[in-house]
């Protein structure tokens, strides 16, 4: 797999890792309380989980496996690959830290998650298409 | 495929469909159709189709399909693969039944049943992790 994939791929592998932690201690505490203070958790749990692992994964494995180009770079601009890399990454931690710091960060993440969004759809637009194109 | 494979993908397919009729238990009491106490399964509901059916699709194509980890191992360790799919779906009915059952109860059982969910899916997503990672190789 190319080089960008691996890391979305391995950084979604951390966001499970992360996701998965903090649901343990939001689980685990809701049956034997042992930290009042875990539900400020929750956001962090559900970004990670939801946008770091599955929406991760599934960018990095469309960068590798939709068709490729025939001519110039095979997957498109590796420079716009890795900002919107860059970009992703750092939305999720800012949209994680509802709760945690003020509203303004989670915006900011937002809008970096958005425009990591927009940079993969000009990169995928032009390699979904027929065979033989 | 593989029969870790199978077991996830048809497992997950199982979830898919629990989720929905999760899903319609939640709804038939929103609209005053259905007269149980079910507002606690609603996590299970949400995780269902979050962990019981995404993730695991994921993890059995994953396990399937991504590069070799060597000729002699392509799939590294079917020991943890084994683990993973023990400790995710234990976990799962353990939260679908220790969940309600402590928010019914408040009995302290129950609320160690769910600890005991949160260790094995802890178990089971770092023991997917540590298989994989390997397996995410660049070329
Ligand atoms: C793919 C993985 C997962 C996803 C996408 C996910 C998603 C979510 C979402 C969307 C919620 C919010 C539900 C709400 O607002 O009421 C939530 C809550 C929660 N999650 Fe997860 N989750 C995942 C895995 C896990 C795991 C592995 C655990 C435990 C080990 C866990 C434990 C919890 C707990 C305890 C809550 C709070 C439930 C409550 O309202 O009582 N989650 N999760």
């Amino acid at each position: 797999m190319p080089r960008l994939s691996a890391w979305f791929i391995r950084a979604s592998l951390i966001y499970l890792l992360m996701g998965f932690t903090l649901g343990a201690l939001l689980l685990a505490n809701n049956g034997v309380e042992f930290m009042p203070s875990a539900w400020a958790l929750l956001p962090a749990h559900v970004e990670f989980t939801l946008v770091g692992w599955i929406v991760q994964l599934a960018l990095g494995t469309a960068y590798w496996i939709l068709p490729r180009h025939t001519n110039g770079p095979a997957r498109g601009s590796l420079a716009l690959g890795w900002a919107s890399f860059g970009l992703f990454n750092l939305g999720i931690l800012l949209a994680a830290s509802s709760g945690l710091l003020p509203g303004t960060f989670q915006l900011a993440g937002r809008i970096l998650q958005m425009l990591a969004a927009g940079l993969l759809a000009v990169l995928f637009w032009p390699r979904v298409k027929a065979y033989g194109l | 495929m593989p029969i870790l494979t199978r077991l996830w993908i048809k497992t997950a397919l199982v979830y898919f469909v629990l989720a929905l009729l999760l899903g319609i238990l939640l709804a038939g009491q929103c609209a005053g159709l259905i007269h149980l106490p079910v507002q606690s399964l609603f996590p299970s509901y949400i995780h269902f189709l979050a962990v019981g059916w995404i993730s695991q699709l994921i993890i059995g194509v994953v396990f399937w399909m991504f590069p070799k980890y060597t000729q002699a191992n392509p799939r590294r360790s079917e020991g943890l693969g084994w683990v993973t799919y023990i400790t995710l779906n234990l976990g799962l009915l353990l939260r679908l039944v220790g969940e309600p059952l402590h928010a019914t109860t408040n009995a302290a059982w129950a609320g160690w049943l769910m600890a005991a969910s949160a260790l094995l899916l802890l178990i089971a997503g770092t023991a997917f992790v540590i298989n994989t990672w390997g397996r995410v190789k660049e070329k």
